[in-house]
């Protein structure tokens, strides 16, 4: 037990000393037991401040130090590190927290002075029974982890594995791409989409340093910073890829459909398919759902038709395991079903389009050859174009979706380069053009001829539900029965307006994936109130995660474009980089330990560790705990029935300790 | 055009009259756009709500009282602004001023004085009961208290909708039974006008009686009772159980206490009202029990559910005149034709009076008829 304790009383400028009677708490301090100095400082920790405690742990031989100031969490490591430096075991010094706890929190000056009393006599207490840890250094596996593989993901793998860092990319679709695949045009340069993605999809492909896992999942981790273990289900493509050359006869002659996904169902593809041309890997696989030979029956034709012999009806999933020492999260978004909101009629009438659909109607290679026409084969003569879909919305998302603005316009171009004669109107509450060009992109679209109307759209008819609802009040010249009406307020004239156009496309928001809680999970990444995944800090740390070692890039973090995207996707790379460039990590020593004498087997810490640190000897019928693995949360300790689980640095005794001095001031 | 100063004195009494979401509003004219007024005379509700927000003139005017309270508006609100209460707490701060229209004082003096707001006699209330043998509430034996709506004691039509709700109740073995004496209005179009302590005296002596009387579940057959009852009354301390005609038949037919086994030859479509529907998110009960009516053919209009037009009824529109040529109700007559109804079912007793004189003001009484959706399940009764 410490016998020589010093204690330093933090003013924090007028923080603490603008409440707390610091010279008193120093007089109640020095009568305090085993206390051997009490000294007070304006700033303790400023250099001279940490400078005047490692001269007295020298000078007086001091063996355990109280630093009465702010929360640990601002200056714990400082005061540590300035312990240390005088040859003191870190672990050796208490923090009083009489900032956040006291000065920060009581109005009245006496109660502070008492408050801060005992919260410093706990710390001495706490400080007298506290013992020397030792932090462990641990190894950093020289790999990576990413999943997903829009344009984020595929930046992030490129990124590492150009680095010299082998890197697993898992992507779940047939192909890597994301939806920045399904795109034809980009804003606000309007570069050809598949121009600039084709070639960083085709890198990954071939990259020596790459191993592409597409059609496959991440099904467990486990492990911890520097030596995560990875679990990943390749599902069965029913196509042996090593035996497949790509030559698509299979495709051609599949006599069985199912709506295309990448073309947002908009045209047919085969039973067995690769979703879209560019696609890397560039091998088919059968979907299950369609191919006849799951229900029984005896089709051969893809058999028949492959040359290299490499349709595999007995394929399985298979599972690999990888090791890796550090993981980018990349998995991205999905766009909001707009049928949640009844009033825009999507799925009532066949010309509301969603972005998505609007995008393949726009794609060279899309299920019109890039051609904008309605479902009936017209060339529609106007557009209706309405923001806000869902975003700025407390009913549907609460936050801005930061693209649509940008993809709407992008879309008026496009409308009005290819049908020079279309009337665009775009319905807006705010245009957010806040990016790099973007407001130069905006007085473009303007200078080109869009109608701008302020004023959320509320409401969109049928031409034939409006005629018959319509009546004298709202009759609308030359109405036809194919057309759509779309209603607003145009806040700017303060007038009701309704404009009948041939299509209607609408923006629907930027939103979480649905199975983003799951994914969470998987990785000990926490989502946000908005259901994105939730970074360390909002300025500071926009990439880490609370979870060491897993990182997140693009839009799984939150609704952004591709310029955003790709820098997060660098970022992310940079910042596994440089843990894995460390070679070993620090961990901290405060972890449990299970007295083996004490426990009686009963499993019962078994499953509450939220880290997978503890495991059972079922020979010697004793659970213990990997000390690599445990994060000292306490969990386990706490549920111990024979109180055999000791948590390091928060022993009972040391917390009884404090208990004891908290209560005699 | 005009030059105007900001008088946010104004502004923030409103906010304190209950309107606390006024400073929300971002001004996307989400509202004005949704509006059923906008089908006749558009009502700039969002403009209105701007010139609030700067405490500015122009509020007070007479489109304050369109207002039906439809909740269209508030329920799209993309900032999910109460626009209801704002509505209310303007026109609170009017009512103060005296400035209430003419025909809302006279239906208000006949709740100050009458406990409803026809003009008819208190010993009139519940007189319906009697032919019909319905009992006077006594906790000991009736499970529910019948709450019949101030429609049904002044009402000629709205008679004939408790009529069927106490066949159908019967026919279900549901033990139920009426106030003696002191029942009032439930007052929830009163607080719409924005005569808050009006209804909370009114509200308060119901709840103080309901109390008395032991009542713990209440049968209503508007949807305006209901959501006084079940969204209104418990801030005053009336917490009571509260279920609408609707909801007790569909849970009946689904718990097979109600056979409905004759045929009622007819094509339906159902008008969702708006307390019912967008207020209360009924949607689905009245389109389980349309289901269950053996040979009636169901037909949806275009604005239904959510999407449902306003009859023109609410929020005080009751005991307005309103112009030829700019009733909802007149529109919703042709909007049920065109989807070929024979009749057109709705669940208020409000609603049907409105639809009801559409449909004769519009020479369609060989064409369709209206109907509360208690009358069809009655008529299927054997
Ligand atoms: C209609 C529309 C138009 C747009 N137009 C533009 C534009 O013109 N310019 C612009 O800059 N931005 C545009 N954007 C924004 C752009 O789409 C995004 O910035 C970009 O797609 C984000 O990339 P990402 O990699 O983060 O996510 P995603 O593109 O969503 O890619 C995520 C990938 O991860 C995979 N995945 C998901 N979950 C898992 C899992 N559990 N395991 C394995 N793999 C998984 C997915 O299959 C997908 O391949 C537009 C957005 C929309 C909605
Ligand atoms: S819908 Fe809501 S936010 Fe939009 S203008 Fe109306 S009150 Fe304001
Ligand atoms: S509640 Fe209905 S009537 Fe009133 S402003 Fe809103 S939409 Fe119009």
């Amino acid at each position: 037990m410490a016998s020589k304790i010093g204690v330093y009383v933090c003013h924090c400028g007028m923080n603490i000393a603008g409440t707390v009677d610091v010279p008193a708490v120093i007089e109640a301090a020095k009568a305090m037991p085993r206390v051997a100095l009490s000294k007070e400082y304006k700033f303790a920790c400023s250099d001279p401040g940490q400078e005047m405690i490692k001269q007295d742990i020298k000078a007086h031989g001091l063996d355990a130090i109280v630093v009465a100031a702010c929360s640990p969490l601002m200056h714990e490591k400082t005061f540590r590190r300035a312990v240390e430096a005088a040859g003191l075991n870190p672990f050796l010094l208490s923090i009083a927290n009489i900032r956040e706890q006291g000065s920060w929190v009581t109005e009245d000056p006496a109660k502070a002075t008492e408050k801060a009393k005992a919260i410093v006599a706990g710390a001495v207490f706490r400080a007298a029974r506290q013992e020397p840890l030792e932090m462990r250094s641990v190894e950093i596996h020289r790999a990576a982890l990413v999943v997903g593989g829009g344009i984020a993901g595929i930046q992030a793998a490129l990124d590492l594995a150009d680095s010299g860092i082998p890197t697993t990319l898992v992507e779940r679709q047939p192909s890597i791409g994301g939806y920045m695949a399904m795109f034809d045009k980009t804003f606000p340069t309007l570069d050809c989409s598949a121009c600039i993605l084709t070639p960083k999809m085709t890198a990954v492909g071939q990259h020596e340093n790459i191993k592409l896992m597409a059609y496959s999942e991440v099904e467990s981790v486990s492990g911890f910073v520097g030596n995560f273990q990875v679990r990943i289900r390749r599902k069965a493509a029913y196509v042996d890829h090593t035996k497949c050359n790509g030559c698509g006869m299979c495709m051609e002659k599949c006599p069985y459909k199912a709506p295309s996904e990448f073309d947002q169902g908009l045209s047919q593809r085969r039973a067995i398919y690769v979703p879209f041309a560019q696609a890397v890997p560039n091998k088919p696989v059968i979907d299950p759902a369609t191919c006849v030979r799951f229900k029984g029956k005896k089709c051969k034709t893809c058999i028949k038709f492959c040359e290299p012999g490499a349709i595999d009806f007995e394929q399985k999933d298979s599972v690999e395991e990888v090791t890796v020492g550090s993981i980018v999260v990349a998995t991205g978004f999905q766009p909001m079903d707009a049928k949640k909101i009844p009033q825009l009629a999507y799925g009532r009438h066949p010309e509301v389009y969603t972005a998505l659909e609007f995008e393949r109607l726009n794609n060279a290679a899309g299920p019109t050859q890039g051609k904008i026409l309605t479902k009936d084969g017209r060339v529609p003569q106007s557009v209706a174009i309405l923001n806000c879909t869902g975003s700025r919305d407390t009913n549907y998302h609460e936050y801005c979706s930061r693209v649509c603005c940008m993809y709407a316009l992008k879309y008026a171009h496009l409308i009005k380069e290819k049908l020079h004669e279309a009337t665009v109107f775009d319905f807006y509450i705010d245009m957010r053009c806040f990016g790099k060009g973007y407001e130069e992109f905006y007085r473009r679209l303007q200078d080109e001829g869009v109608r701008f109307i302020r004023g959320k759209a509320a409401q969109v008819f049928g031409g034939k539900e409006y005629k018959a609802i319509a009546n004298a009040a709202g009759f609308i010249d030359g109405l036809e029965d194919h057309q759509l009406v779309v209603q607003a307020e145009d806040s700017l004239l303060g007038k009701l307006i309704r404009v009948p156009v041939d299509m209607v496309v609408l923006t629907p928001a930027v939103e979480a994936r649905a199975d983003a809680d799951e994914v969470g999970r998987k990785f000990l990444v926490s989502r946000g109130a908005d259901g994105f995944f939730l970074e360390q800090h909002p300025k500071l740390a926009p990439v880490s995660t609370t979870n060491d070692g897993v990182y997140i890039a693009g839009a799984c973090q939150g609704p952004k474009d591709i310029p955003d995207s790709v820098a997060q996707g660098s970022a992310a790379a940079g910042k596994a980089l440089g843990l894995i460039a460390r070679r070993e990590v620090e961990v901290e020593g405060t972890t449990a330990s299970v007295v083996d004498e004490l426990c009686s087997g009963c499993k019962c810490c078994l499953t509450l560790c939220a880290y997978n640190a503890i495991s059972f000897d079922a020979d010697r019928h004793r659970s213990s705990i990997n000390e690599v693995l445990c994060k000292g949360c306490g969990t386990c300790v706490a549920s111990c029935p024979s109180s055999a689980i000791k948590a390091k640095h928060f022993t009972d005794e040391q917390i009884f300790a404090e208990i004891e001095g908290l209560m005699s001031m | 055009m005009d030059v105007a100063t900001p008088f946010i004195e104004v502004a923030n009494a409103i906010v304190e009259a209950g309107g606390k979401d006024l400073n929300l509003c971002y001004q996307c004219a989400t509202c004005t756009g949704s509006c059923p007024w906008g089908y006749v005379e558009p009502l700039n509700i969002r403009q209105l709500i701007h010139l609030a927000q700067l405490g500015l003139e122009g509020y007070e005017s007479e489109d304050l009282w369109k207002c039906t309270t439809c909740g269209t508006c508030k329920t799209r609100c993309p900032r999910g602004v109460g626009i209801i209460d704002l509505v209310r707490s303007i026109r609170m701060m009017i009512g103060e001023t005296g400035l209430i229209p003419l025909t809302l004082r006279s239906a208000l003096g006949s709740v100050r004085g009458d406990g409803n707001p026809w003009n008819g006699s208190r010993v009139e209330r519940n007189r319906w009961a009697g032919p019909l043998q319905v009992p006077i509430f006594d906790k000991a034996r009736t499970e529910y208290l019948l709450y019949g709506c101030c429609m049904a004691s002044y009402d000629v039509r709205s008679r004939k909708i408790v009529e069927a709700a106490v066949r159908v109740l019967r026919a279900a073995g549901v033990t139920f039974g009426v106030m003696g004496q002191g029942e009032e209005c439930c007052a929830e179009s009163v607080r719409k006008i924005g005569e808050e302590s009006l209804f909370e005296r009114v509200a308060g002596s119901n709840i103080e009686l309901f109390k008395a009387q032991g009542v713990e579940k209440i049968i209503v057959l508007s949807p305006h009772c209901y959501d006084a009852f079940k969204n209104d009354y418990p801030a005053l301390g009336g917490k009571f159980q509260v279920v609408h005609i609707v909801e007790k038949i569909a849970s009946l037919l689904l718990l097979d206490k109600l056979r409905l086994e004759r045929p009622v030859k007819a094509k339906v479509t159902y008008h969702d009202p708006c307390y019912l529907g967008r207020h209360n998110n009924l949607f689905d009960p009245p389109r389980m029990i349309l289901s269950k009516i053996p040979g009636l053919e169901f037909e949806e209009m275009y604005r239904a559910r959510e999407l449902s037009l306003c009859c023109g009824g609410g929020g005080g529109r009751m005991w307005m005149e309103t112009k030829f040529g700019q009733r909802f109700s007149d529109l919703r007559i042709p909007e049920a034709l065109a989807v070929g109804a024979n009749v057109l079912a709705t669940s208020c007793p409000y609603c049907v009076n409105m639809l009801q004189d559409s449909r004769l003001n519009l020479n369609k009484e060989e064409a369709i008829e209206v109907k509360d959706l208690t009358e069809l399940v009655a008529e299927s009764l054997v």
